[in-house]
């Protein structure tokens, strides 16, 4: 640890305590000023992810999850881009950072796997080469030991034949080869921080299962701290410690996954898991789709930005959820579960309302009553 | 002229049979050669590959373009040089700088440059830089096996002249391509491995913003080496553009100068286009040959 410091003379920040988590994101407000006013992309957002745990991110298409991620490797035109806040790496602050500091991190330190490998991976070089070159960035070494070490990769990554396959080009690997090589990229420095940006998207449900199970082992074997960024909620349901749940650029709940699947406090997280479909369901069964459309971050919504597409919004007394913004506050379930919701009894309305549409399985038929064995869960597991 | 004579000349120019066998004839000269050619009242053998004889110089005309070409090539190779890598350079700076003044100044007089015709460009030149203020020397050509340093000398203001006034498109549409690919997903990769700033630009952008202006430059350098008329006529290079206007406002015409000039044109555009179709399946490894 002492050492990593002294390689780093222009820490801006103290040196972490080796008990600090990984990464800290504190108040992190991202604005991208365009022609028609100032975006808001993600707003006072606050996190933190310990080394060898995993923080799920979840949200609908512009809800602020790659914009959020993509500041922790400071990957946004400084030109085009205005950030406030605070995103700590190892106690290094990466806002304002200078380019030339935030490169030993990129890759090194914190690694990305970007979805859709085929757009993400350049067409011109080969597999072999592009993993060589994340790896020679960050240490001197040969090219032929830099090879070596991309055929390790791809080999800890699954490829068949990976000294042979080293030199294809992208377009000659399948698509889940390809998410695989991109991790082999990411993980070729052993990065303490992976972000992986919905890795599974474009892929196939038993490889995205693969991928999945992949990534759980590698985390396992490199104690690595890992965010996952998705808008499926079953990947966070297999992956995820923590999981928080973003709509327009704010954080709306967060919390232990379990706790957050099993008894979600906010509407829009309701809407979330109403709108998945179950496998081996019902195939006739309604989906339950959130009404409405994301809202514009240009003008957001004033009070709580989902109140336009909130059924609840009559549960509140005065006008509470049109005019003023709800704080990130614990709710009925501990310190640990905070939620961004006006709601006075948000667990009763969801095992009275919302349970019985989204899973009637989960109620006894007989008594109309929750199975407690089914929707509990144990508040050690919190 | 007597009746006699003048259908004596038409059979000995063989212009008393039917067009398709006089064409027939002349492609056969080029793989056989032809014995016996009627060139203004003498006869003359002409070995493969024949492009029939001169009326000019009374040579076969493949030895006069042996002759003439080289000064072309010089003319041609060192300015594309020019061009190619000007071009490509400041349009890789134009769009890493995309939006800002020097961005829009760069374009800007790329414009303008491009828009002067190019013979007023030359001539201007050549009769400031090379006559009056004598910065550079006379121009022409000197072959480059007898004193290389002296046909760099004279070659040099031509070279410039085709070198800038080309440039301007390169830079415009390498400009083009690089903001184009640096939207790309794999350059945002390339930054999120720490990759620095100018090695993405010249290594993963540059790489593939390349492919589409080799396509260009292929066919660009092809009507280059086929001739360049302005050019060798301001600056006095003896090559094949300044040899084919010769041949066509001299009176008589020198038809079988013409018909080698056209050729020449013809065949450099079709093999330029194929080496560039060749050369796609190595740029990009996606294309592959076969």
């Amino acid at each position: 640890m002492t050492a990593h410091v002294s390689e780093r003379p222009d820490d801006m920040a103290a040196p972490a305590s080796v008990n600090d988590p990984f990464l800290v994101v504190e108040n992190l407000s991202v604005k991208f000023p365009t022609h028609d006013g100032l975006v808001s992309a993600v707003t006072d957002l606050s996190y933190t992810v310990e080394r060898g745990k995993t923080l799920g991110i979840v949200g609908e298409s512009g809800s602020g999850k790659s914009v959020s991620s993509m500041a922790v490797l400071g990957l946004h035109d400084p030109k085009h881009s205005r950030l406030s806040g605070s995103i700590r790496v190892e106690g290094f602050e990466v806002i304002g950072a200078s380019e030339d500091r935030m490169r030993k991190i990129r890759g090194n330190d914190v690694a990305m796997i970007f979805q859709d490998a085929l757009t993400a991976l350049h067409p011109f070089y080969s597999i072999g080469d592009q993993i060589a070159e994340g790896y020679r960035i960050h240490h001197k070494v040969s090219k032929a030991d830099a090879k070596k070490r991309a055929v390790e990769m791809l080999d800890r990554v699954g490829i068949p034949q990976a000294n042979r396959r080293v030199d294809d080009y992208p377009h000659q690997f399948s698509g889940g080869m390809r998410q695989r090589a991109m991790i082999a990229m990411a993980l070729v420095n052993d990065p303490q921080l992976l972000i992986a940006d919905e890795p599974t998207t474009a892929l196939d449900v038993t490889v995205q299962a693969q991928i999945l199970d992949l990534l759980q082992d590698l985390q396992r074997e490199f104690n690595s701290a890992v965010i996952i960024i998705t808008h499926d909620l079953g990947v966070v349901a297999e992956l995820a410690d923590q999981t928080m749940v973003m709509y327009a650029g704010r954080a709306v709940e967060f919390g232990a996954t379990r706790e957050i699947l099993t008894h979600p406090e906010m509407p829009y997280t309701w809407g979330l898991l109403g709108s998945i479909p179950e496998v081996g369901g019902d195939a006739n069964a309604r989906l339950i789709p959130i009404p409405g459309t994301p809202p514009s971050l240009l003008n957001p919504p004033t009070g709580c930005s989902f109140h336009p597409r909130c059924p609840h919004v009559d549960k509140v007394p005065g006008d509470l959820c049109r005019t003023t913004l709800p704080d990130l506050l614990p709710g009925e379930r501990g310190q640990n579960h905070v939620k961004r919701c006006h709601l006075a009894n948000p667990g009763d309305i969801y095992t009275e309302e919302i349970l019985p549409e989204i899973a009637p399985d989960l109620i006894d038929p007989t008594t109309g009553e929750l199975i407690p064995e089914l929707a509990a869960v144990d508040p050690n597991d919190i | 002229m007597h009746p006699a004579t003048l259908v004596s000349i038409d059979r000995q120019m063989g212009l008393d049979k039917p067009l398709v066998y006089n064409y027939g004839q002349w492609v056969k000269g080029i793989f056989v050669g032809r014995q016996n050619v009627y060139m203004d009242g003498k006869l003359y053998d002409c070995p493969a590959p024949c492009l029939g004889i001169s009326i000019t110089t009374g040579n076969p005309v493949w030895t006069d373009l042996k002759q003439k070409y080289p000064a072309t090539m010089t003319l041609a190779i060192g300015g594309a040089t020019i061009y190619l890598t000007l071009g490509v350079v400041l349009g890789a700076m134009a769009a890493r700088w995309r939006g800002t003044s020097a961005d829009r100044l760069l374009v800007g007089g790329t414009l303008l440059v491009s828009s002067v015709p190019f013979y007023i460009v030359a001539l201007l030149a050549w009769i400031y830089l090379s006559l009056t203020l004598k910065i550079f020397p006379n121009t022409g050509y000197y072959p480059i096996t007898e004193n290389p340093a002296k046909t760099v000398s004279y070659m040099m203001l031509p070279w410039l002249v085709i070198g800038l006034t080309n440039c301007t498109s390169y830079a415009r549409f390498t400009r083009g391509q690089m903001v184009e690919t640096l939207n790309e997903d794999y350059m945002r990769t390339a930054q999120a491995k720490g990759v620095k700033t100018n090695k993405v630009l010249f290594k993963h952008a540059l790489r593939a913003a390349i492919v589409p202006v080799v396509t260009i430059f292929g066919i660009d350098f092809a009507t280059l080496l086929a001739g360049t008329v302005f050019t060798e006529v301001i600056f006095s290079i003896d090559g094949i553009g300044h040899w084919g206007l010769q041949a066509t406002t001299q009176t008589p015409i020198d038809i079988n100068v013409i018909s080698a000039t056209v050729l020449v044109s013809a065949v450099l555009i079709v093999v330029a286009n194929l080496l560039v179709d060749v050369l796609y399946s190595f740029l990009d490894p996606r294309v592959s040959v076969g």
